[in-house]
């Protein structure tokens, strides 16, 4: 297959595939994230983190709009307000719904299932209802489009390159606040041992909804990463959820490392297939994969050794 | 189990009784009621459809939700549209058309439960609906098992002909064969690369154009499909830029164009310097406005219709529809096909003076509409439409601009030889 071509072609196919996995493996990242922190730190098994993940990027469609509008001449900046707007509004409505409902069910993890379930029915409908059922086109700056060309012969998507530094400064983000800081503390310390965390003074109540919004704030910043290589519409949501509980399950709940080990696995694997095979080949390869090396070891790769 | 089975079947037994009581003293105040009419009830309807003196029912049955919304909003507006043009009209043999509006929800096995629904239970006259060949597929044993009535919109792969489905849509040899035509000849293109979403219509439509390519002396470079939703088409544009292909025949269907056009586009390959040149069957007008114009510059697309046709019929059609459905409202290609579908309909109940279906389809074939806004066309003895093709290149704005015309109008073929 590869005897027609030269060696330098080989080598810049190689390259820009290789990046390809990168990116890939940033996105599965950054979708993932989120979901760790819920499914990791809390077991709240989140059906709706799609649609946080799509509440973000309609929060960057509006953006885009308000700024065409009214600010024109700083429209090449919006991205970055969008990307700290999508976090906040997500954060607040992941506290919101943390108060309304998810604290209610920490026990019952089915009901948590059917209960996010009929959370990401409702955000679909309310985004119907709004922004109609058809998709948004988000413009995006143009600093943000199109390519970089290393050399003649390779070209870097320009988008790639941002949602893997996002990525890494989120992923360091979380890695400094779960280890570094007092919230991170106590986040651990009420995952570990509710009542005694409870006993020695830590507010559990709020430690378990500033971590949901957390979650749902970072799914908020994913989403609006991805108006740049996605759809933004009503359903969108449901095309990340499957591989980002995939990322968080195999990776081992509640383990950072584990995700990011996850997420860089699997998307190799998909890249790398997908490329000598056809995209479904691909796609079944790896989901088949996953599914025995999960029933050989059901806690995911990286699990945590806690006394139970 | 047992009792399940015992309720279900006792359920059914009460349905029918109770539509029975129902129906049989209708029937019998219908005939009294419409000796003043020319057009009585009786005369017009004697195979049980949804048929008064003053309406008359029809059912709408297209994706509301899910993937394949971004595409088939654009039908139901053109469906509503075009029976409340007909109503306003006087309606069809003097009755107002109603409609029974269902939602097939992207979801194969959906369409079908609806269309048994609409007509069995609602016993429309006719329905317009589906999109994707799935859909239609899907829908088809339904129509043929209760003698119902489907006028489809979409351009589709042929190899279909039912005596209970009108396909109002180009079929392949229509699309295909002349779009492959024109870019061999006018661009002198030779190495093409297929690429397409995994399901019916892509795939049998890539072994149509694979087989015309290689008539024509050309050479399919590579052949890749990804499922319905997926988002990551990078590793697929690496490939294409390894094989260097003159085309990108490009037929990915739903959201994932705008995952694939977003993605073209950073990865550095530009559509207006046609080195490749992209030409896409699967995009209409209604797909751009999720693409963004700016991803889209540069594409060619073969349909036969596109909302910049300069034609009379078209101004009055894009117009009424921008005053009913908003300024911003754009018309594809299979909006435009199913616009026609209630006329047609309407045409052929006419002519044969009577709503059932058996009257109504021996009298369409043949039937002309030159007041369709793609121009002029007729229903062949086939049950499609003789109509002409069109090639257009799509600009920044979310349009596309006529770049090339058949001069005659193409015969539809659906069951070509030596394509299959």
């Amino acid at each position: 297959m590869f005897s027609d071509y030269t060696a330098n072609e080989l080598t810049s196919i190689f390259v820009m595939q290789g990046f390809s996995g990168l990116i890939l493996f940033s996105v599965f990242l950054l979708m993932a994230l989120g979901l760790a922190i819920i499914f990791g730190q809390m077991g709240i098994i989140n059906m709706a983190h799609g649609e946080f993940m799509i509440l973000g990027a309609y929060v960057t469609y509006l953006t885009s709009e308000l700024f065409s509008s009214y600010f024109p001449t700083l429209f090449s900046g919006y991205f970055f307000i969008a990307i700290a707007l999508a976090f906040v509004v997500c954060g607040m409505l992941g506290a919101f719904i943390e108060w309304i409902m998810i604290r209610h069910l920490y026990n019952r993890p089915l009901d948590t299932l059917l209960a996010t379930w009929g959370l990401s029915l409702i955000m679909q409908q309310a985004f119907r209802s709004i922004f109609g059922a058809r998709e948004v086109g988000v413009t995006l700056p143009d600093w943000l489009m199109g390519s970089y060309p290393l050399n003649d012969m390779i070209d870097l998507p320009i988008n790639g390159f941002f949602v893997m530094g996002l990525t890494i400064v989120i992923t360091f983000g979380v890695y400094v606040l779960t280890q570094k800081t007092r919230f991170g503390k106590q986040t651990r310390a009420v995952v570990q041992n509710r009542e005694m965390a409870g006993a020695v003074g830590i507010n559990t109540e709020k430690v378990d909804r500033l971590t949901y919004a957390l979650g749902c704030g970072i799914a908020g910043i994913a989403g609006a990463a991805f108006t740049m290589i996605g759809s933004t519409g009503p359903t969108s949501g449901q095309q990340y959820i499957v591989d980002t509980f995939l990322v968080v399950v195999f990776g081992g709940v509640s383990s950072l490392l584990g995700t990011i080990a996850a997420a860089f696995s699997i998307s190799q694997v998909q890249s790398v297939m997908e490329f000598f095979l056809t995209g479904s080949t691909a796609k079944v390869l790896t989901l088949l994969a996953v599914v025995l090396i999960l029933m050989v070891r059901p806690q995911g790769l990286f699990a945590l050794k806690v006394r139970r | 189990m047992k009792i399940f089975n015992y309720n279900f079947k006792r359920r059914l037994l009460h349905k029918q009784i109770l539509s029975a009581l129902v129906i049989a003293p209708s029937m019998l105040m219908s005939s009294h009621l419409a000796l003043a009419d020319n057009l009585p009830t009786t005369d017009v309807n004697k195979t049980n459809l949804a048929v008064t003196d003053d309406t008359v029912k029809v059912g709408i049955l297209h994706s509301l939700t899910g993937t394949m919304s971004i595409s088939e909003t654009g039908s139901v507006e053109a469906e509503k549209l075009a029976i409340e043009q007909i109503n306003a009209q006087g309606g069809v043999l003097g009755r107002q058309i109603e409609y029974i509006q269902e939602d097939g929800a992207s979801d194969w096995p959906t369409f079908a439960e609806k269309s048994k629904k609409l007509l069995i239970e609602d016993k429309v006259a006719t329905v317009f609906g589906g999109w994707t060949s799935a859909s239609r597929k899907a829908m088809l044993p339904i129509f043929e098992q209760y003698n119902g009535l489907l006028y489809y919109p979409t351009f589709y792969e042929g190899l279909e002909q039912s005596a209970n489905v009108f396909y109002t849509g180009q079929e392949a040899t229509q699309q295909i064969i002349s779009g492959i035509d024109w870019v061999s000849k006018d661009k002198g293109a030779k190495k093409f690369f297929l690429l397409g979403s995994d399901y019916i219509w892509p795939r049998t439509s890539n072994k149509i154009a694979r087989k015309h390519i290689e008539k024509l002396g050309g050479k399919v470079v590579g052949e890749e499909y990804y499922p319905l939703g997926h988002t990551q088409f990078n590793s697929v544009i690496n490939k294409i830029k390894l094989k260097k292909p003159d085309v990108i025949y490009a037929i990915v269907v739903g959201g994932s164009n705008v995952s694939f056009y977003k993605q073209l586009k950073a990865a550095g390959i530009d559509m207006t310097k046609e080195k490749p040149l992209v030409l896409t069957i699967s995009v209409t007008e209604d797909e751009i406005l999720g693409i963004g114009g700016e991803n889209m510059e540069g594409a060619y697309a073969a349909m036969k219709y596109f909302q910049s046709l300069p034609n009379e019929n078209n101004k009055a059609f894009v117009s009424a529809f921008k005053k009913k459905w908003g300024e911003d409202s754009v018309i594809g290609d299979v909006t435009q096909a199913a616009y026609l579908g209630p006329w047609l309909w309407k045409a052929a109940v006419e002519k044969a003076g009577s709503f059932d279906v058996d009257k109504v389809r021996a009298a369409s074939p043949g039937l002309e509409l030159d007041t369709a806004p793609e121009g002029y066309v007729r229903i062949h003895e086939n049950h499609h439409l003789w109509s002409k093709t069109r090639i257009a290149r799509a600009g920044d704005d979310g349009q596309y601009q006529l770049i090339y015309e058949t001069e005659e109008l193409i015969e539809p073929n659906p069951f070509p030889k030596g394509y299959q």
